[in-house]
């Protein structure tokens, strides 16, 4: 008989098993699993084209890859990293741990769930189509563009561009169904007595996060509509010989896409929430102003898009405008840094994994942040932009900011998911090799972008090797030591010691009541909440 | 006050650490512009403040993560949060942020006026940069002067390979130059560190920007807009010299269009060796980075014209797509080339890599087909 019913006690569920568990999924926990299964999967396939990228980069001349497989794979890279590793793996602990941590049994509308999360392989399918197409007969030229499809070269590629196109609507429509649900259940699931301002940190992260993707993912679906008629049905949207403006997709693309790096950060930020008063053991320093430096983020996020095109020639009153606007985001972003800090002073601090990563992405975002500090000041942005230096900006803000606090993430709340302690000892040396590795690689970027190298360029003159050969040295061990993640992880789910309901000695929260693994359908009866 | 015994070595050793930075490249090369000079301040005086703050908090995590640790049995403060910092630290720390926002700000203001506020009161000299799917030309709008500047290969080029081109940007040193930027067919970035700025190439706008270089010198750049699949061999050299040797330059480009055009526009009849002999520098020069050396191309962007139905086929079929380009592909219009010019490229591809059609294409052809 079924040995899997019986742990499951008392709950009646009549779940579906085998196959049908996963593709007929209601359940929070299991569509969660899903999300963060998809993402890792991901996480290697856009590390394997980083990883190809940094070979090529090693030394001067073209080795590898043609100069446009090494576009395709640029373009690739970061369309699979936003959209197929770090989306749905923010997805997936927001699936996983926002029913727990307010109290509710499940999310609010468990069908959309399953669509949102099986729209993504088909979408993942389109994506990875759009990258192999042209390598078969009559299947046109690759994706040259970058990921940020500009036009007029995103008019001269062939059908890739067109599959591209469709896996970016399906990834829209993922994500706006996955918003509307984490909304819906924030709004409406909360236990008694928890009013939206003692819910924890998480939880407001991710209500802020799904505001800003329903404003700004329609505007990017709009874009490439427009691309796509373009391209195929005569209109002229963005071709300035028939009337229309080129620099209008940028517009709309950086209203989609500055926000989407707000979206990326923000959960990550808020898993920070959770971990930092844990292992400090005391509570969240500045719970209020956390909560409105995160919607003042989001707001001023929107409106800041064009710091993405000084270049492109706007009027002095606009770039003025948008210099002083993104300058400003430092604010609330520096008084969330701050809190951090301030919750660790006078802590009674200890550094399991989970914290390690913690104070390591207060470091390192601080310091991309400083960077973007540099880059919105428009006269030396006119240097710096689409330099190399740009491109350590970002993966210094996107590493940290968003995928470390992912990791962060899974080790704290790995032992709650499977009810096993994970190896501490194996986990502490992958933070270590992926960190330092991290800063190998992209760190002497900085000096490149800053001494004239060019980004998105498959070969490049003698005198920036040094750095490079450092930098993909650094990617390579970076890129192999998520081996290590996967093999931590893996081990984990298999067995290991029974991690107690309350993982933590400091940890504080609903999610900690439960036991680990929590049962099947997450809080029966609602819990009281002070 | 005597210098201790220590410091001649750590000297020497900080003059060997920036001897060998200046080799790396670890920061902006020195400006040639007088705006460059400001643009470079400011990106000084912002990477000082940014470094400063970095400092700090850093010092404050690492006071932190070494006294306030539970295995030294430092006790957790749980009402820090409540102390009068805590009540008003969220007034407290963004006045600090605000303050050093708008000192950066404020800095950043007066250069950016100057840089977006083009001279307007006094005689500047014109420069249109048209960046084309791969290379770059620039007209000399007073002096009617056209440069077609290429990237060059590895053996000619040496140690500036991707940073060097055939023809350079001759520029006047002290003179206010107004750079005019557009493209031909997509974005494309013109960007000299040396000038400190860089601005987009869009078809269909025009760009404006300007420039007073102070010193005498070869300047190298390259484009920084991703403009497909030879985005990185689009160099950009500029060659800064004294107005008069200017004058001199534009003198001699002068000279060179009148011969040229007196070779084209005359009515002799060319043989095919002729043709074949001026065609194929000039195909590996306009052709080649698309349709490769080989005439193989790059299938599928890119069509070989080995063997091709155009390259071998009708010879107006052929003319007509050199002329106006084909729409929706890289294939640009080539129309801006003179009769004899085009009679000897269009010569050239039907008679190499063995597609001997032995046709001969004469500039009165060319003439007849535009």
């Amino acid at each position: 008989m079924s040995t899997a019913t019986l742990t499951h006690g008392h709950d009646h569920d009549h779940a579906p098993t085998g196959w049908r568990r996963w593709l007929l999924s209601t359940n929070h926990k299991d569509i969660g699993t899903l999300y963060l299964i998809f993402a890792l999967v991901m996480l290697f396939l856009g590390g394997a084209s980083a990883m190809l990228i940094r070979a090529e980069l090693f030394m001067p001349g073209l080795q590898l890859l043609q100069p446009d497989l090494y576009n395709n794979l640029v373009t690739n890279h970061a369309l699979i990293m936003i959209f197929g590793a770090v989306m749905p793996a923010a997805a997936g602990l927001a699936n996983w741990m926002i029913p727990l941590m307010i109290g509710a049994p499940d999310m609010a509308l468990p069908r959309m769930n399953n669509l949102s999360f099986w729209i993504l392989p088909a979408a993942a399918l389109m994506l990875l189509l759009s990258f192999v197409v042209p390598f078969f007969p009559g299947g046109g030229s690759q994706i040259n563009t970058g990921w940020t499809l500009y036009p007029p070269l995103s008019l001269q590629v062939g059908m890739s561009m067109d599959f591209l196109i469709f896996a970016i609507h399906l990834l829209g429509i993922s994500s706006v169904l996955a918003s509307i649900n984490i909304i819906v259940t924030i709004l409406n699931m909360r236990a008694p007595g928890m009013s939206l301002l003692k819910m924890p940190i998480f939880v407001w992260t991710w209500l802020v996060t799904a505001f800003l993707l329903i404003l700004v993912v329609p505007v990017l679906a709009g874009g490439v509509t427009m691309l796509l008629f373009d391209r195929h049905f005569g209109t002229s949207f963005f071709n300035a010989a028939g009337g229309g403006d080129p620099v209008l997709f940028q517009h709309l693309f950086w209203f989609f896409g500055h926000p989407e790096v707000y979206i990326l950060i923000l959960p990550s930020m808020g898993v920070l929430a959770s971990i930092v008063p844990t292992f400090a053991r005391k509570p969240l320093f500045g719970y209020h102003s956390l909560v409105g430096a995160m919607i003042a983020i989001a707001s001023i996020g929107m409106v800041v898009w064009a710091h993405h095109q000084y270049t492109i020639g706007m009027s002095l009153g606009a770039v003025k405008y948008f210099m002083i606007g993104t300058i400003i985001i430092s604010i609330p972003v520096g008084l969330m840094i701050f809190n951090y800090i301030a919750t660790m002073w006078r802590g009674a601090m200890s550094f399991e994994t989970p914290m390690l990563f913690a104070v390591a992405i207060l470091l390192m975002f601080t310091f991309g942040g400083l960077t973007g500090v540099m880059l919105a000041v428009v006269p030396a942005d006119l240097q710096y932009q689409d330099s190399m230096f740009v491109v350590a900006h970002f993966h210094y803000v996107l590493l940290p900011g968003a995928v470390f606090g992912l990791f962060a993430g899974v080790f704290y709340w790995l032992p709650k998911w499977t009810g096993h302690m994970y190896d501490e000892k194996l986990a502490r040396i992958f933070f270590w090799v992926n960190v330092i590795s991290f800063n190998v690689t992209f760190f002497p970027q900085h000096f490149l972008g800053l001494a004239g190298m060019p980004r998105r360029i498959v070969d490049y003159n003698a005198m920036f090797t040094e750095f490079n050969v450092v930098s993909s040295i650094g990617a390579f061990v970076f890129g192999l030591s998520h081996l290590l993640l996967l093999y931590i992880v893996v081990k984990t789910v298999r067995g290991g010691r029974k991690a107690e309901a309350k993982v933590w000695e400091g940890a504080d929260g609903l999610e900690w009541q439960l036991p680990s693994p929590p049962p099947f359908h997450s809080w029966t009866t609602a819990p009281q909440v002070r | 006050m005597r210098a201790s015994p220590h410091t001649l070595p750590l000297l020497s050793l900080l003059g060997v650490a920036t001897a060998a930075n200046a080799e790396l490249g670890v920061n902006f090369p020195p400006p040639a512009t007088t705006v460059g000079q400001e643009i470079y301040d400011v990106h000084m005086v912002t990477m000082t403040i940014a470094t400063v703050l970095l400092v700090l908090v850093f010092g404050f995590v690492i006071y932190s993560l070494v006294h306030h640790r539970k295995s030294r049995g430092y006790p957790a403060d749980q009402h820090f949060h409540e102390s009068w910092f805590g009540k008003w630290s969220w007034v407290i720390v963004p006045v600090l942020v605000l303050g050093v926002d708008l000192t950066i700000a404020g800095s950043a203001n007066r250069t950016l006026e100057k840089i977006w506020n083009v001279p307007k009161d006094q005689q500047m000299m014109d420069l249109k940069v048209i960046g084309h799917q791969w290379w770059w030309e620039y007209q000399y709008l007073d002096h009617d002067v056209k440069v077609e500047s290429r990237f060059v290969a590895e053996d000619k080029a040496g140690g500036n390979y991707l940073r060097e081109v055939d023809h350079r940007l001759v520029l006047p040193t002290h003179t206010k130059i107004r750079f005019l930027h557009t493209s031909a067919d997509v974005n494309h970035a013109f960007w000299v560190p040396e000038f400190g700025f860089k601005r987009d190439a869009i078809p269909g706008y025009i760009g404006e920007t300007w420039a007073e270089i102070t010193k005498e010198g070869v300047f190298r750049g390259q484009c920084a807009e991703l403009c497909g699949t030879w985005h990185a061999r689009m160099p950009i050299v500029v060659e800064a010299v004294s107005p008069q040797r200017f004058a001199d330059w534009v003198q001699e480009q002068k000279a060179i269009k009148v011969a040229a055009a007196a070779e084209a526009g005359s009515d002799k009849v060319w043989t095919k060796d002729q043709l074949l002999a001026k065609g194929e520098p000039l195909y590996t020069e306009k052709c080649s980075a698309c349709h490769q050396p080989n005439g193989e191309g790059l299938p599928p962007a890119f069509p070989a014209l080995k063997g091709s139905k155009v390259a071998t086929g009708p010879i107006a079929g052929h003319l007509n797509i050199v002329l106006n380009g084909k729409q929706g592909t890289a294939m640009q219009a080539w129309n801006a080339l003179n009769d004899l010019e085009i009679a000897a490229i269009v010569t050239y591809e039907r008679n190499a890599w063995g597609n001997d059609t032995g046709d001969v294409v004469q500039p009165a052809q060319v003439k007849a087909a535009r």
